[in-house]
């Protein structure tokens, strides 16, 4: 821990309310697991945005890369079956 | 004001200036922390604190009853009228003395307030039970930075030792009471702070053990009476800065 500079960086997810999903809410520098969360606490959950948070180290996180792009999402282009579009969506339900 | 009225009264003026002096040196490190998180972390602290000490002097000008307000008590007595301890006026040094000082302080005042949520006055408990759940997180904060820096590098344990070597003379002095709290302990309004005494020493050890640090053996100096408005150089330079603007201009508006 000599400067800032070495601590890893960790992304936060945090959840709005029960039963809700985590959602990324962007990520903070921490030299270990229980101050990321902490840290994570202190700048994205601070004014009542969340009941609860994960925090995960960055390199954990597999991404996909810009040259994916046309081979991961081009092909759904023309797949309008995979869409929930033709169901009927029964009244009172809010959240699907 | 009757006796019981007018101890509580100073209880709660106590307590706040604690509360407040404690606010006004965290956030003198907004926009200095070592980082971002951190630089928010201690303000938020910092302001928590700050809510409190406002909730416990409008309290306190209700019990007086002469006119005066939260901005009054703050803004408007001088270095002896305030009753903090001297522990919280101290100057915030390195990042490790300022947690240290936080961990010091917000140890003891946790317990505390755990106590005075079961207070008889229904203001007091009140204001007591939402502070209990901001200084556990400040309890938590701390006690982990000191954990860490004790637990750390060369350089960190080092700084935290020194930390507490400076600091710990100040610590007998957050367990004095006198006839405000007797009165209070009494009617079951306020609580004794020496019955609280062993369970601190317990949680700091605790904290002190996992961070490898040994309590001083020597204290050369130990501050006593900040409560009755004894204090060390640093809070007058404090306040002149603090109050600086409404006594400068005692009608602006915000």
């Amino acid at each position: 821990m000599s400067s800032s500079d070495n601590w890893p960086s960790w992304e936060v997810f945090t959840q709005k309310g029960d039963g809700s999903p985590h959602e990324h809410a962007g990520n903070v520098h921490a030299p270990d697991a229980e101050m990321a969360l902490l840290n994570a606490r202190d700048v994205y959950a601070r004014r009542m945005e969340a009941v609860n948070i994960w925090v995960v180290p960055t390199v954990s996180i597999v991404a996909s890369t810009p040259e994916d792009m046309g081979p991961f999402f081009d092909p759904a282009n023309d797949k309008m079956y995979r869409w929930p579009n033709f169901y009927k969506t029964p009244e009172g339900i809010k959240q699907i | 004001m009757e006796n019981n009225h007018q101890a509580l009264f100073t209880y709660c003026v106590r307590l706040a200036d604690n509360a407040l002096v404690l606010a006004q040196r965290l956030c003198e490190w907004c926009g200095h922390g070592p980082i971002l998180e951190e630089d928010i972390a201690i303000s938020n602290m910092g302001l928590d604190l700050l809510g409190q000490s406002r909730a416990l002097y409008t309290y306190a000008a209700t019990l007086e009853g002469a006119g005066r307000t939260e901005d009054d008590l703050a803004f408007h007595r001088n270095e002896r009228q305030f009753l903090n301890r001297c522990l919280v006026e101290q100057p915030n040094g390195d990042f490790a003395v300022t947690m240290m000082k936080s961990f010091l302080y917000s140890s003891l005042a946790y317990l505390q307030f755990r106590e005075l949520s079961r207070s008889k006055d229904e203001t007091l408990s009140g204001i007591a039970a939402k502070a209990l759940k901001e200084l556990t997180y400040h309890v938590r904060h701390s006690s982990q930075w000191v954990i860490r820096l004790g637990d750390g590098t060369d350089e960190s344990h080092q700084r935290i030792s020194i930390a507490l070597q400076d600091l710990w003379g100040f610590t007998d002095e957050l367990f004095e009471m006198d006839e405000v709290d007797r009165i209070l302990i009494q009617a079951g309004v306020a609580c004794d702070l020496e019955a609280l005494r062993s369970e601190w020493n317990q949680m700091v050890e605790e904290v002190f053990g996992q961070a490898l640090l040994s309590l001083p053996s020597v204290v050369g100096y130990r501050s006593k009476g900040g409560f009755k408005g004894i204090h060390t150089e640093h809070l007058g330079h404090m306040l002149s800065e603090m109050q600086y603007l409404p006594r400068a201009y005692p009608d602006a508006k915000w």
